[in-house]
């Protein structure tokens, strides 16, 4: 198992997102997280990656307790995420947006940039130029790399973002909501996008809301509503399940 | 004495509250702390002192002139800097701010030089004394003002259209807009109501102090936003209550803590910053985290 | 000529202050501190010289490593504040280093500081320094903290969950820019001869930030081109000098709505950059990008 959630509570003063949240995710499989909105699934999201502390509960990575371990430290031990809403730098160009990936894996500080004496420091620099140009193919938008960010259409957004993801060299993927304002020639794009991810032998985490997409590439779904997990299971399972199709659909009258 | 202390902290408090309504209510139309807004008061300070000055009209008019002018002030200050600002920037409405001190204050400086200028007497100062305090009519004067102008800008939001248009376009300036609400035009209206309450509390100021500078603005665009950070960003009612209370906390750490160095200014710029480091969203929370 | 000289030393060492307040900035940290900085590397060096015999140069050095450190000690608590909050918390330090300066009289309190000895050379190590931190700067745009720096400061928390560390980066920009600003001080210091606390107040670390904004935010020709001119035109035309900082505060405004990054941008580094391939041509390929 690669991420581990016991017994997860998050509170908003008084509001209570996630209570009681247990969830396995294993090595090496496409997992999704799927539920209605406000079901509470960037909130777990975001107490996996650290943006918040749970209130009561455990998060455990690679087997290691992360409780309380501060975001750009969850990036180093390996875990990368996209947003709900895109979270480019939007000033920047798109190959220094995914160059941006690699910070935490490499070491030039202040003092080495000014001073540029060793060679390593140049290397570096042209290793993570490559590195970034090469998830940017991986994607597909090499085409695009010297644009400013923000020009860019949304979709293409997204997957710089999901280069940017790559770039830090992570084993779980978290990927919120990939698909969101794309059409459906995208959506399949990203589709086998995601698969080739996977192939890499990286796990990833999606939230969705295109169930063609989720059904078609999930391993295992998580059904969250309320703040609950109220089923989870292989995508056959999940489509059959009434507690799944009720929460979608409301209660039969 | 304590007592006595505190009815000039509720004084000196009532004007606070009046600038930090103004902060509050720019900010909730706007997302925006009005760095100029010190300006504005100290030009609405200004600005009543002539009037009185040149005039001779008694106070019930002059206050209500001076703050129509400043409320104009605010008006022009939002058509020039404000209005015409691109949204992509988010930085551009604090700075575009900051050219408007620059502006008012250093203009301030060549009109009325940068030593205080007296205030004139507007009212008698008679005191009276109630049990074991001394009240002066300055005291009565500002806090019946201050307060009365208080009131009526509650009701004004809570019960006229354009209160409740203000109070939509605070929440959200497309779903206001999408109700019909003229977003502009409540914006303005918003600052020159904000501005003529600054221009009240300059007025209030400088018959409590009977003198003037330049420079004031400075001091009470500090003391507004510590306000906003003990009520809360963009809480109108918080302002208030957080104006009455640093006036009060100020006037007790004088009393307290006799020394020659002017510490009121250092107080509430301390209190400032500990409320930043340990609890940057403010006392009793905001609508918006600070930024 | 001379005077030309003159003009353009000054020009070089506003240049230094207006860098130093774009280092932070490209963290997202608006500091008008930096007039500050700039006091305690004046005084630091002067009392070097003049009190212990140092040397210009390391003299100068020890002002700005002393600003520096300054500069994380005020850095810490400007971590957690932004916005408007940084600007009043920063307005406040420099504040404080000018009443502590008034206060001092080991290096002559409120009349200032006479007898620096006069270096000569004072444009060159000015321009030196400058060209100094044009490398820097140009190196740290296509490296690895450049790009966090650039992060940090368009989305905080986006950075840091792509694995930069904010603190560190906010700090180090605050510090060096500190440190920046200290060695300008120690150079102004020992062209002037003399110095007083009131060479370093708020209007004059508005005035860098207004250098900084109008010269152009997105590259640190920037603020280079805009500390140049700002300082140069006001000497040519006469008739403006009373007016110059009212004007300053009418460009911020003007800037803020018809151009909000800056004269300089991305936009016109590009179009300098084709020029210079056009002009040299094929035979000596200027790398695109370098500058």
């Amino acid at each position: 198992m690669i991420l581990e959630i016991r017994d997860v509570v998050k509170n908003f003063n008084g509001f209570c997102a996630l209570s009681n949240i247990g969830m396995d995710v294993e090595e090496k499989k496409i997992h999704a997280l799927i539920g209605p909105n406000g079901a509470g699934k960037t909130t777990l999201f975001n107490l996996i990656s650290g943006m918040y502390d749970v209130n009561r509960g455990e998060i455990s990575f690679k087997g290691m307790r992360i409780n309380g371990v501060k975001p750009h430290l969850r990036t180093r031990l390996g875990i990368g995420r996209t947003f709900q809403i895109v979270r480019l730098f939007g000033f920047m160009s798109v190959l220094e947006n995914v160059m941006l990936g690699r910070h935490c894996k490499t070491k030039a500080g202040l003092l080495k940039t000014f001073f540029r004496f060793s060679m390593r420091e140049m290397q570096e620099e042209k290793i993570t130029r490559e590195n970034a140009m090469s998830w940017l193919e991986f994607v597909g938008l090499t085409r695009k790399a010297n644009e400013v960010a923000s020009n860019l259409p949304h979709a293409e957004q997204r997957l710089v973002e999901i280069a940017r993801a790559l770039a830090l060299g992570p084993d779980l993927l978290l990927l919120d909501e990939p698909s969101a304002g794309m059409n459906p020639r995208e959506a399949e794009e990203l589709n086998s996008l995601i698969s080739r991810i996977n192939q890499m032998g990286k796990t990833v985490l999606l939230i969705e809301h295109n169930m063609q997409l989720v059904m078609g590439i999930s391993d295992v779904i998580s059904v969250l509503n309320f703040g609950e997990k109220i089923a989870e299971g292989n995508p056959s399972e999940i489509q059959d399940n009434p507690a799944v199709i009720e929460a979608y659909l409301g209660r039969k009258r | 004495m304590i007592l006595q202390q505190l009815i000039n902290g509720l004084m000196l408090g009532a004007t606070y509250s009046l600038v930090a309504i103004g902060y509050s209510l720019i900010f909730g139309v706007l997302g925006l702390l009005h760095f100029a807004h010190g300006e504005v008061l100290m030009a609405g300070a200004f600005m009543g002192l002539y009037i009185i000055l040149w005039s001779g009209l008694p106070l019930y008019i002059a206050l209500p002139l001076a703050m129509v002018a400043t409320g104009m002030l605010g008006i022009v200050i939002d058509l020039l800097a404000i209005r015409p600002l691109k949204k992509d920037f988010h930085l551009a409405p604090l700075l575009s701010t900051i050219g408007v001190t620059i502006i008012i204050q250093n203009l301030a400086v060549k009109l009325f030089g940068g030593y205080g200028t007296r205030f004139p007497d507007a009212i008698k100062t008679v005191h009276y004394k109630i049990g074991p305090i001394l009240i002066s009519s300055i005291n009565i004067l500002i806090l019946g003002v201050s307060l009365f102008l208080m009131v009526v800008l509650y009701f004004f939001i809570a019960k006229t259209k354009i209160g409740k248009a203000m109070r939509a376009v605070s929440e959200s300036h497309i779903t206001a807009g999408f109700l019909g609400v003229n977003v502009d035009r409540v914006v303005l209206i918003t600052f020159g109501i904000a501005s003529a309450l600054a221009g009240a509390a300059g007025v209030m100021i400088g018959i409590a102090f009977h003198a003037i500078t330049p420079f004031i603005g400075l001091t009470f665009a500090l003391k507004g936003l510590v306000v906003m950070l003990l009520g809360g960003l963009g809480n109108v009612v918080g302002a208030m209550i957080g104006g009455l209370i640093l006036g009060m906390a100020e006037v007790m750490s004088i009393a307290l803590l006799p020394t020659e160095i002017n510490l009121q200014d250092i107080f509430s710029f301390g209190i400032m910053i500990i409320i930043l480091i340990f609890k940057p969203a403010g006392l009793f929370g905001s609508r918006v985290t600070q930024g | 000529m001379d005077y030309l000289i003159s003009v353009a030393t000054i020009a070089g060492i506003y240049i230094i202050m207006a860098l130093s307040f774009y280092l932070p900035f490209m963290t997202g940290q608006i500091s008008l501190a930096q007039a500050g900085f700039m006091s305690i590397g004046a005084y630091g060096s002067a009392v070097c010289t003049v009190k212990w015999g140092i040397p210009y140069v390391p003299a100068v050095l020890i002002g700005g490593i002393f600003a520096g450190i300054v500069g994380v000690l005020l850095g810490l608590p400007a971590l957690r504040i932004k916005g408007i909050y940084l600007l009043l918390l920063t307005l406040g330090f420099g504040e404080i280093v000018r009443v502590v300066a008034i206060n001092l009289e080991y290096t002559g309190a409120a009349e200032g500081f006479p007898g620096i000895p006069y270096q000569k050379y004072t444009l060159l190590y000015a321009y030196g320094m400058v060209l100094i931190l044009i490398i820097f700067f140009s190196r740290l745009r296509r490296s690895r903290m450049g790009r966090a720096f650039q992060a940090v400061g368009s989305d905080e928390n986006a950075a840091e969950v792509i694995g930069v560390n904010i603190i560190s980066a906010k700090l180090l920009a605050f510090s060096v820019g500190a440190f920046m600003a200290g060695i300008g001080g120690g150079i102004l210091a020992h062209y002037q001869e003399y110095i007083e606390p009131l060479m370093f107040d708020i209007m004059h670390a508005i005035e860098f930030l207004i250098f900084a904004i109008f010269g152009g935010i997105q590259i640190f020709w920037g603020p280079i081109f805009g500390a140049f001119v700002l300082t140069f035109i006001p000497e040519f035309l006469r008739a403006i000098q009373n007016w110059r900082m009212e004007l300053y505060g009418a460009l911020l405004i003007i800037m803020m709505i018809i151009r909000p990054q800056g004269v300089i941008g991305l936009d016109t580094v590009q179009v300098v950059e084709r020029l210079f391939r056009k002009a040299l041509g094929n035979v000596n390929r200027v790398k695109i990008g370098s500058l």
